[in-house]
């Protein structure tokens, strides 16, 4: 086996490299293991490594290892390898990696997985490297075939060129030549001064398709012969079948299959109306099991009670701001459960059949999902074969498989293959949620700063189940995000993790993941210790910022562009203000400053959110305002409607009248200022979506002189007259 | 059996007269363009027109459809609004993942249809029933009155 093929471990130190410190990706190797081409017999395809394909008559392909679910990943890979590559954006074909951890391992997590923000942070180099790579294999076959030196040649636009004699090849010709050459290890990489697609904004390759309907999601997968199905899990987490009846059901015209499972219960149809109609037919009667009493108190009060124990220490220097001692301030934040609720609902196209497995979907995590089906179908990974499809949102929900496990198991008892599409009701009550988290901050302050700084963060781990060679000493790195690094001097500095996972309750990452808990607490009580020293909360944050200048020039942005220094006019019938975000997670430096209107009736208006962006270098400038303006949206829908809630064991919303997000007649201005960066790329997918809810928290505050500690927004705390 | 004209092909399709639209268009014919996102109503996925009105593909029966002339993603492109609203959709490059979409487009196409030059209030008006989860509406909102501008 070629040594490049191993998998390699993950170390918790290599994912905090990687999560945390965009610089240091570059010590992180991708391994370009070849596919099963090279020897004796070159082939006429060059495939240098793993992701790149020139063949004979020109045709290049790069083998996608990360998911296009709407963040612009397609665009910016292949602007990474045309750009070293110097091939024409417009030229270069995409295919869908295979799953295979070793050859499509995600750099950071070393699984193939899309998420985290981290596809550009982990590939910009070793994209470029795979380009560089190629493209001087090229040049060497073109150099040989001259009898010139190599450094005379040069490329553009998929030829190889020898100005002095005048001569050109393109690569489709050099392609066989080339697949004889051994990759240089260590190619030299284009000076950023002469990129010609790097920092400019392309258009997304995507999106033609995305606009005349040709664009094929999971759930568009058509095998021929398909059926099609619907299924219902026990409404409460954990619950089995009990008994069915299904005679109504059977009776529905269209219906050709009722499938009992432990858990669940599939209608098999002709269509998704015949299998709806006879899901809705079916008497089924649940055992409830454990969770059945479960509520949102319940759930509430176990979190409070966990936050009472002692937490693993996560960083402990100097004095301490215990809760309770003299001239300590302490608060307390709380977030609640969310659905994802991405457009395209839950689904997962299977055919089983002895010895094979074809899945079609859309996943974050190829290998995952490969894994999945195989263990539900009784089958070794290798006889499953997953055809990934664009993803229609995955905000995290698609780094989880349970849809796949549920697909299949349904499948085995079906002949032929299976579309299991869920309802949208389903997809909000019987999901995996982002869980609740809590913080417990405190601080002294002596002469209006911070001298001591204690944060305790309360909540489950999703990396212990999810990446477990990342979760070591009992800490979850991504559930402390954003309080072991917030940016502020505050003297002493202690953080702690209380490990507390809700009963029974499924969890899992949600777009922004753990600093959506740990960027509110910390930005909220950055406020409150502002408004305990009668401090501008723009000028408190800027006297804790000496270190870190990155963090000062995108607040001094925002400031600026939302005309801080400008008070607002007052609104009719509402009381206004301003709040500030200022955040460093996920490798990017992102500011928001909020405008919010608060009615008499305590409704809340956000009218204006302006954030300025330093991500490091940026691979496609629209394409990141795009995310941004995105996450923003996503964020402000959490901080104005998101809640799941349980009664009885049972998730209290089912659609979108009652799980609500933002629609277009809520949305505020929006506006997004890149700052120019030479440093390491930062993540942009997810920093959007978690500096909306501090913002709009403080300038709730700076409008009502209301301090919200928990979202959603509680309107009955903002009504004039209300309770406090 | 049901007759349709569809993009200006009719089609003849054996369901109950209570199927939604939505389903025959997707797994009866096999025209993926139109999206399931809710089938309450609540998120527009699956606009489509009928005679050029926009409506719920998921709550709009067959049997309730008769003669009237249904226009789908697929075929937007064919009318003046639906062709400046796809090319205002990539000057633009509103999509991000892309699902919502269609339906966005089926919207702002009758929208600009019905109104050639429409203001913000016309636009939520017209827009609110569609939801982006993706948050894209900053740029469908430039997008409507980027189409309007094209001539």
């Amino acid at each position: 086996m070629d040594k490049h093929l191993s998998t390699p471990g993950t170390s918790r130190r290599d994912v905090l490299r990687g999560l945390a410190c965009g610089g240091l990706l570059l010590a992180v190797d991708l391994p370009l293991g070849r596919l099963a081409v090279a020897g004796e017999n070159a082939p006429a395809v060059f495939a240098p490594d793993a992701f790149i394909r020139i063949a004979g008559d020109g045709t290049a392909t790069l083998i996608m290892p990360q998911v296009e679910m709407g963040q612009g990943i397609y665009t910016a890979m292949t602007m990474l390898i045309a750009e070293e590559l110097d091939l024409p954006l417009g030229a270069v074909r995409l295919e869908a990696a295979p799953a295979s951890d070793a050859l499509y391992g995600n750099p950071i997590f070393k699984i193939q997985a899309t998420g985290g923000s981290t596809s550009v942070r982990a590939y910009w180099t070793p994209m470029r490297k795979a380009g560089a790579a190629a493209r001087a294999m090229l040049v060497e076959a073109a150099a040989k075939r001259w009898q010139v030196a190599p450094a005379s040649c040069e490329t553009r636009d998929g030829t190889v060129l020898h100005t002095a004699s005048g001569r050109s090849l393109p690569y489709g010709d050099l392609a066989a030549a080339a697949a004889r050459l051994t990759p240089p290890a260590d190619p030299p990489l284009k000076d950023p001064k002469t990129f010609r697609l790097l920092g400019k904004t392309q258009t997304r390759l995507d999106i033609e398709a995305k606009g005349n309907g040709s664009a094929k999601y999971g759930i568009d997968a058509m095998p021929p012969g398909v059926k099609f199905a619907t299924l219902a899990s026990c409404p409460v987490p954990g619950g089995k079948v009990k008994s069915v009846d299904d005679a109504q059901a059977r009776a529905v015209p269209g219906v050709r299959q009722v499938v009992v499972l432990d858990d669940l219960v599939a209608v098999v149809g002709d269509h998704m109306w015949a299998a709806k109609k006879g899901l809705d037919k079916l008497a089924i009667v649940w055992d409830e099991g454990p969770n059945a009493t479960l509520s949102t108190d319940s759930l509430r009060a176990a979190m409070h009670e966990a936050a009472k124990q002692p937490g693993v220490v996560v960083k402990s220097e100097g004095a301490d701001a215990q809760p309770g001692a003299p001239g300590v301030i302490s608060a307390s934040y709380e977030l609640p459960f969310l659905a994802h609720a991405p457009m395209e609902p839950m689904n997962c196209t299977v055919h089983l059949r002895p010895g094979a497995c074809d899945v079609w979907t859309g996943t974050q995590v190829m290998t995952k999902a490969q894994a999945m089906a195989a263990q539900a179908a009784g089958l070794k990974p290798e006889q499953v074969t997953v055809h990934n499809h664009l993803l229609g949102g995955g905000f995290g929900r698609r780094l989880e498989v349970d849809m796949i496990d549920k697909a299949v198991r349904v499948a085995a008892h079906v002949d032929g293959p299976v579309k299991v599409v869920w309802t949208r009701e389903e997809d909000i009550q019987k999901a995996m949620y982002r869980s609740t988290y809590g913080s417990w901050l405190s601080a002294k302050l002596e002469n209006g700063k911070p001298v001591a700084w204690r944060h305790t963060v309360v909540g489950p781990s999703v990396i212990a189940r999810w990446l477990p060679p990342a979760f070591t000493g009992g800490i979850d790195i991504d559930a402390i995000d954003g309080a072991s690094d917030q940016p502020y001097a505050v003297g002493g500095f202690h953080v702690e993790y209380v490990r507390h996972e809700p009963q029974g309750v499924p969890t899992c990452f949600w777009r922004g993941v753990g600093p959506n808990n740990t960027v509110f607490s910390v930005e909220s009580f950055i406020d409150r210790l502002a408004r305990e020293t009668k401090s501008d909360p723009l000028e408190y944050r800027r006297a804790l910022l000496g270190a870190n200048p990155r963090a000062l020039q995108v607040l001094n942005t925002a400031a600026e562009r939302a005309g801080w220094a400008t008070p607002l006019p007052p609104a009719a019938g509402g009381r206004v203000g301003r709040g500030i975000c200022l955040q460093t997670v996920f490798g990017s430096y992102l500011a928001t400053i909020a405008e919010v209107a608060v009615r008499d009736d305590g409704e809340v208006q956000v009218r204006r959110l302006v954030t300025a962006v330093d991500c490091g270098m940026v691979v496609n400038p629209d394409g990141v305002v795009s995310q941004i303006q995105g996450g923003l949206v996503f964020g402000l829908s959490a901080a104005l409607h998101g809640q799941i809630t349980f009664e009885k064991g049972r998730v209290q919303q089912s659609n979108f009248h009652d799980y609500r997000v933002v629609r277009i007649d809520e949305m505020p201005a929006v506006e997004v200022h890149l700052v120019p960066s030479t440093e390491a790329p930062g993540g942009i997918g997810e920093p959007g979506t978690t500096t909306v809810q501090p913002a709009v928290a403080n300038a709730i505050y700076a409008a009502t002189g209301v301090q919200l500690t928990r979202m959603p927004i509680d309107r009955t705390l903002l009504a004039k007259g209300g309770r406090t | 059996m049901v007759k349709l004209s569809i993009n200006g092909t009719v089609h003849d399709v054996d369901v109950e007269q209570d199927t939604p639209l939505l389903w025959v268009l997707r797994d009866v014919l096999g025209m993926t363009g139109t999206k399931f996102g809710c089938g309450v109503a609540q998120c527009g996925a699956c606009t489509v027109h009928l005679d050029g009105t926009p409506v719920r593909s998921c709550q709009t029966a067959v049997g309730d459809v008769g003669d009237m002339a249904i226009v789908t993603i697929e075929g937007i492109g064919a009318t003046p609004a639906g062709a400046k609203v796809q090319k205002a959709w990539m000057d633009l490059q509103v999509a991000q993942c892309g699902y919502c979409q269609s339906g966005q487009i089926m919207s702002a196409a009758a929208l600009l249809a019905q109104t050639p030059a429409p203001n913000d209030a016309d636009i939520d008006a017209a827009m609110a029933g569609n939801i982006c989860r993706c948050g894209t509406y900053v740029r469908i909102r430039e997008g409507v009155k980027h189409a309007a501008s094209l001539t």
